[in-house]
């Protein structure tokens, strides 16, 4: 498991002014026709260290319902997550949890 | 020895002839090419020098299989936020070190069958280590990206029309190579899933 640059990363989380503080941020993975089942369970298991089962329901979900809320929490985070899943290949994207 | 990749030692192993490793190095090396066509990015000592002295870059690339390689990060911040200039920061701190990633993976595959080099079609068996195995998958996943991006794979139907070309059809080998990469990297997720 790799998890690059993170102190560059944080770097570039300065919050603009319109960003409410206090909701979480989350980051979504987008269903393509590309990434396989098998990897998409692969990478949640191997970097968030999810179960097999919460690896396969959340792939399911991207399957299924184009997109899933793979993790959630500070701006920094999110976007460490982020770097990571575009890494593995999977397109993924950050936002507040509103 | 399977053409396709079991478990072995906590690693994979997969055997291949001349033809095939062959094609699949230069699968590789086609991707360090497209990875430095990325304006001021390449690989010489020049691009290096000059790499640790300016920031990286902000620009979504034009050219849509480089864009799915490296996508922006932001597509949505509401209504008040900017995400195109939040992408654009989110790339300049990151972009750089995908890159390096992407190249260090596909520099690992040339690697491996520069050293297998097998002659004809005798095959030979390809050992992979753990840590060989993950850059093996991000290199496959990438090659992947890239022909599904040249054959205009956007949804699952896209997929199922290819699969019923004409013969002369000019995306028929790529297609086929487009299948084999897919069974490669689908049997390596599954050999690496017994060692997670």
């Amino acid at each position: 498991m790799r998890c690059a640059a993170a102190v560059e990363t944080e770097r570039a989380a300065t919050p603009s002014e319109t960003v409410a503080p206090d909701v979480p941020w989350i980051t979504l993975v987008h269903n393509d026709p590309v990434n396989l089942m098998s990897y998409v369970a692969y990478v949640f298991q191997s970097y968030f260290g999810y179960s097999e089962a919460k690896a396969n329901q959340l792939m399911l979900d991207v399957h299924n319902k184009g997109r899933a809320v793979v993790s959630s929490g500070t701006r920094e985070e999110m976007e460490r997550d982020v770097q990571a899943m575009h890494g593995y290949g999977l397109w993924a994207t950050l936002r507040q949890d509103r | 020895m399977s053409r396709y990749f079991t478990a072995e030692d906590g690693g994979a192993a997969a055997s291949f002839d001349e033809l095939e490793a062959g094609l699949l190095r230069a699968y590789a090396e086609q991707m360090l090419e497209l990875i430095d066509a990325r304006e001021g990015t390449g690989a010489t000592a020049e691009d290096l020098i000059a790499s640790a002295f300016r920031e990286g870059p902000t620009e979504r690339p034009d050219d849509p299989a480089l864009a799915r390689l490296f996508p922006d990060a932001y597509t949505d911040l509401g209504p008040d936020g900017d995400a195109q200039a939040a992408s654009a920061e989110f790339r300049r701190y990151t972009e750089d070190d995908l890159r390096a990633r992407k190249r260090d993976d596909a520099q690992a595959v040339i690697r491996s069958l520069e050293a297998l080099a097998p002659e004809g079609r005798r095959r030979k068996t390809l050992r992979l280590k753990p840590d060989e195995c993950r850059q093996w998958l991000g290199a496959l996943n990438d090659l992947r990206l890239v022909l599904a991006s040249r054959l205009e794979i956007v949804d699952e139907e896209d997929f199922e029309a290819l699969m019923d070309l004409d013969d002369d059809d000019p995306r028929v080998p790529l297609v086929y190579s487009y299948g084999w990469l897919t069974t490669l990297q689908d049997t390596l997720v599954e050999a690496m899933m017994r060692s997670l």
